[in-house]
């Protein structure tokens, strides 16, 4: 329970308090005591909770298969100092630093986070983080609604569809309507029809994101990005692989307003899903519209540098109904870990890294592409993520691979039905030789059984 | 206990290129691999030892006040102990390293864990299903006005879009409200500060929607008569949703959906122990009555048993025998809510503090809370203004009105004054119905001795305020940095570092 208590300190505050028991203290109306006996996991010792765990974890075994999976969740080296530094129990059991004066080294930190992201995507200014990827976008697309008063979005089909799912839940309640930009032969967004839609002029964005979720460097062409802004549309980028920015150009070089993605990648674990980290980039020109917390630098009574939350006038305990977003708790110990790992792995660490990735699954191209009947669908650079047409559904072909022991990757048909015979590989600098060895002799022995069943 | 007050440069302030921690083999080069103008043309980071990683943030730590650090009486907050044997759990390789797009036959023991934390919920706050998709108690609320938005598409009754807020309410509520396309209605406290059922009954109608409520408030007083309130509602035809960030009050006590409401949430993070990590991660599961189940967001975890039923009862059972999957089949859900389908490590944690409990446990949990926080104000109601001087839950709110009547010592500056004697600063101005308020929620975890050392030192603050105020306003003086100027941060934005 990890309750001090004794049983003479119980007696002892009663009597302060002035009440006999803690029954009395705690006493409820009797229409809503409790009627039945609660059913909860039963009360175990320490040793006996360890056991337990350790059973469910021998339930989970999908870390132990060699992994191609990615599509939003990657695998990547997290050196030890993270961790060790992370859990730090200042760093760990503080809460959102609202008294300054006793929290200048997280805010220290989240302020480093905010410069880190900043340079990352070229941007002008980042916040605090926001839960993930796909709230970032709906976030990102909410800052564009307010800015232009268009309720209309405008989103590539080749972003990863949990976000553009995520999009749709939070368009309901805001009564927003997203409309769909196909992708083309080559797997990049096809932009043909930009301009008509534009020219509706009901549009708050246009989003795109880079890599697409076909792992297709998807950057908007020289000009385009200045022809949106034109129609006063607001240009979101989405960046789910966050490594991707250590080596291709910074979004804001390619004319996005407002950066929104995932940084996962930056030190955290995969954990199932959860909890993973946010990240919210944008010009100056959308500082005041920016959800969540915000860091600054400023003085203090000295005149000593001395960092505080700020601009709080947009956030929800101010500003209530009319705040930029509700978001309140936010993912700052994710931010955290990532900002250690920024700072561990530096602008060479992280160039090797994503460099790596690069190579690594340009090395699963090659041998994937190489097997009799499988295809690679698109002819887009990628970073580090491939579409690969099998022969059959790509279901089957990743459940052939499930049975030796290989997490070979995501089946598309579930979101495009267009795609049922392809699968999203991922390879990482985790990824081995072997590995790729492993997995292309696998699906060279598949395609038959596959062949076989029907 | 002071924290240290050195300065510590920023990390772009310090390193040389080239200063390389070897971590991995160095990479090719990249314009062989891909076209040159997909490529970034710098990448202005700074590169760091590892030892000067290490002292950097250890510095910055040492300069952050945590539960870890000393007590922690932050109201609203609930900072409790965050046992360690969680994050062990949360850290075993099998859980932390599970992909989300691994097939459920991979990732059976994780599912499980997702199982019997939503089982022991439900029975626990009385809800027919639990949500986990949110990622925190926010983000739970606008999933649960989603969910009441749907029900009443479904109802025909679209035009039901008025949310009723107590003005003791979290700002999330209105906020969260204002993200559906709902209108606040805020509702005035009663002189008990409580929310009256009659006043109630004038301001419900055909528009009603929602019903947004905690309880206890947060004036930490328990609301007796939250039937009426919950009746006055359903008879209007609205929903009533209970706002868990105060859950540490009743847990195993009394129930919400015993109550009457209808959806509700749970910070995690507070009432069950996750670390509050600087500000999140959190988690917010999201509850509901059987009726809006079909409305939960997606996906959901489903478990049968050998014989291929259902598994689903009125709580918590072994999952040894059972099999899971995760079903996003749901056509009325609200849709996803988030990226994938939990803050999973915190849902390790939380289940972990569950078995670290049981029932019974977590029922002495809610009542030590309780008691801890009725011992304080009962321990300086002769020395500062209570407002709501009764037997409150497991938090209460004092005011420094008079004293700052009397010496110019506002809410702010006790607050300022406690970080100098070493504990963190109670929640200030909030809730907004209280003049300069203090909010005060001790938790469950703190010893008497230490509530006694926190009694002392706002005893002793009181008594300075009155003989020597100005030696309370220029407090602190022993942190990091004194009082700062958040005039100038706001005016003058200055929100990270840029390259000379």
């Amino acid at each position: 329970m990890y309750t001090p208590h004794t049983a003479d300190d119980v007696d002892a505050m009663l009597r302060t308090i002035g009440v006999d028991t803690l029954d009395d203290l705690v006493r409820v109306p009797d229409a809503i005591a409790l009627r039945e006996p609660l059913h909860v996991a039963p009360a175990l010792t320490e040793i006996e909770i360890a056991e337990r765990f350790r059973g469910l974890a021998a339930r989970t075994p999908a870390s132990e298969y060699a992994s191609f999976l990615g599509a939003g969740a990657y695998r990547h080296y997290i050196p030890p100092v993270v961790g060790s530094i992370a859990m730090r129990g200042e760093f760990l059991t503080s809460y959102t630093p609202y008294q300054a004066e006793v929290s200048q080294g997280y805010l220290q930190a989240i302020y480093e986070w905010q410069t880190y992201i900043a340079l990352l995507t070229g941007l002008d200014v980042a916040n605090a983080s926001v839960y993930d990827g796909a709230t970032a976008l709906a976030e990102g697309v909410i800052m564009a609604v307010n800015a232009t008063g268009c309720k209309g979005v405008l989103i590539s089909r080749a972003i990863h569809p949990n976000y553009r799912a995520v999009l749709r839940t939070y368009a309901e309640g805001l009564e927003l309507t997203v409309d769909e930009l196909p992708y083309g032969a080559d797997g990049r967004t096809d932009l043909a029809t930009l301009e008509t839609a534009l020219a509706e002029q009901r549009y708050a964005a246009v989003v795109v994101q880079s890599p697409n979720f076909f792992g297709a460097i998807d950057a908007l062409p020289a000009g385009v990005a200045a022809a949106i802004k034109a129609t006063k549309t607001v240009v979101i980028g989405v960046v789910a692989e966050a490594m991707s920015l250590a080596a291709l150009a910074a979004p804001a070089s390619w004319g996005v307003d407002i950066c929104v993605g995932e940084a996962q990648s930056f030190g955290n674990a995969i954990a199932y899903g959860g909890p993973h980290v946010g990240f919210m980039a944008a010009t100056t020109e959308h500082l005041r519209r920016i959800p969540g917390r915000l860091v600054g630098k400023s003085v203090d009574a000295d005149g000593k540098p001395a960092y505080v939350l700020t601009l709080q006038a947009r956030e929800q305990h101010i500003r209530r109904e009319k705040a930029t977003s509700n978001i309140c708790t936010n993912q700052a110990h994710c931010a955290l870990c990532a900002t250690i790992y920024l700072a561990a792995m530096g602008k060479t660490g992280l160039r090797d890294c994503a460099a790596l990735n690069v190579a690594r699954t340009a090395e699963l191209r090659d041998r994937v592409a190489k097997v009799d009947g499988f295809a690679i669908k698109f002819a887009a650079p990628v970073f580090n993520e491939i579409v690969v047409q099998v022969p059959g559904r790509g279901a089957d072909v990743l459940s052939g691979l499930e049975q030796r022991q290989i997490l070979g990757g995501v089946a598309l048909g579930r979101w495009y039905p267009e795609l049922d015979d392809c699968i999203l590989m991922t390879a990482t600098e985790l990824t081995t030789s072997a590995e790729i060895d492993r997995v292309a002799s696998a699906l060279s022995e598949i395609p038959a059984r596959a062949a076989a069943r029907v | 206990m002071p924290l240290p007050a050195f300065d510590t440069p920023l990390i772009f302030e310090t390193g040389k290129d080239g200063r390389a921690n070897r971590y991995l083999p160095a990479g090719p080069a990249l314009e062989s691999l891909l076209p040159k103008d997909a490529l970034r043309d710098e990448l202005p980071l700074p590169d760091n030892s590892e030892l000067d990683v290490v002292r950097h943030f250890t510095r910055l730590s040492q300069k952050t006040f945590g539960i870890d650090t000393a007590f922690y009486p932050l109201g609203s907050c609930t900072m409790k102990y965050n046992p360690r044997i969680n994050d062990a759990m949360a850290n075993l390789p099998a859980l932390r390293d599970a992909h989300p797009f691994a097939p459920d036959a991979a990732v059976q023991g994780a599912l499980a864990v997702m199982w019997e934390l939503e089982r022991s919920l439900a029975s626990l706050f009385g809800m027919a299903a639990f949500s986990l998709n949110p990622a925190a108690g926010a983000h739970a609320e606008l999933a649960a006005l989603l969910i009441a938005k749907a029900y009443f598409r479904r109802k025909g009754e679209p035009e039901r879009n008025v949310v009723i807020v107590p003005d003791t309410a979290h700002g999330t509520n209105p906020a969260s409200a204002a993200m559906v396309g709902f209108t606040v209605l805020s509702l005035k406290s009663d002189a008990q500060g409580r929310v009256d059922p009659d006043e109630l009954r004038k301001v419900v109608g055909p528009r009603t929607a929602v019903c947004m409520m905690t309880n206890p408030n947060t004036l930490g007083l328990f609301e007796p008569r939250i039937h009426e309130v919950t009746d006055v509602v359903h008879e209007a035809g609205g929903l009533m949703y209970y706002d868990g960030a105060n859950a540490n009050a009743l847990m195993g006590n009394t129930r919400p959906g015993d109550m009457g409401f209808d959806l509700m949430h749970l910070n995690l993070h507070k009432t069950f122990t996750i670390p509050h990590g600087g500000g999140g991660a959190g988690a917010g599961p999201v509850g509901v009555a059987s009726h809006l189940i079909p409305f939960l967001p997606t996906p959901v975890v489903r478990a049968v048993d050998a014989a291929g039923n259902d598994a689903a009862g009125s709580g918590w059972r072994g999952s040894e025998e059972l099999t899971f999957a995760l079903d996003f089949d749901r056509p009325e859900s609200i849709g996803p809510m988030r990226s994938f389908w939990s803050n999973f490590a915190h849902m390790v944690r939380a289940l972990a503090y569950v078995y670290a409990n049981g029932a019974e446990g977590l029922t002495t949990v809610s009542q030590l809370a309780v008691l801890n926080a009725n011992y304080i104000r009962a321990s300086i109601r002769d020395v500062i203004d209570i407002p709501y001087d009764e037997i409150n839950r497991h938090e209460f709110v004092a005011s420094a009105q008079s004293l700052k009547r009397e010496t110019g010592v506002r809410a702010l500056d006790i607050g300022k004054a406690l970080l100098d004697r070493g504990y963190h600063a109670p929640t200030v101005y909030f809730p907004l119905i209280v003049p300069e308020c203090l909010m005060i929620e001790p938790t469950e975890t703190e010893s008497k001795e230490t509530l006694d050392g926190f009694i002392a030192a706002l005893r002793d603050i009181v008594a300075t305020a009155k003989t020597d105020p100005e030696r309370i306003l220029e407090t602190p003086l022993n942190t990091a940095v004194r009082r700062i100027d958040e005039t100038r941060a706001a005016r003058q934005p200055d929100l990270r570092w840029r390259p000379a």
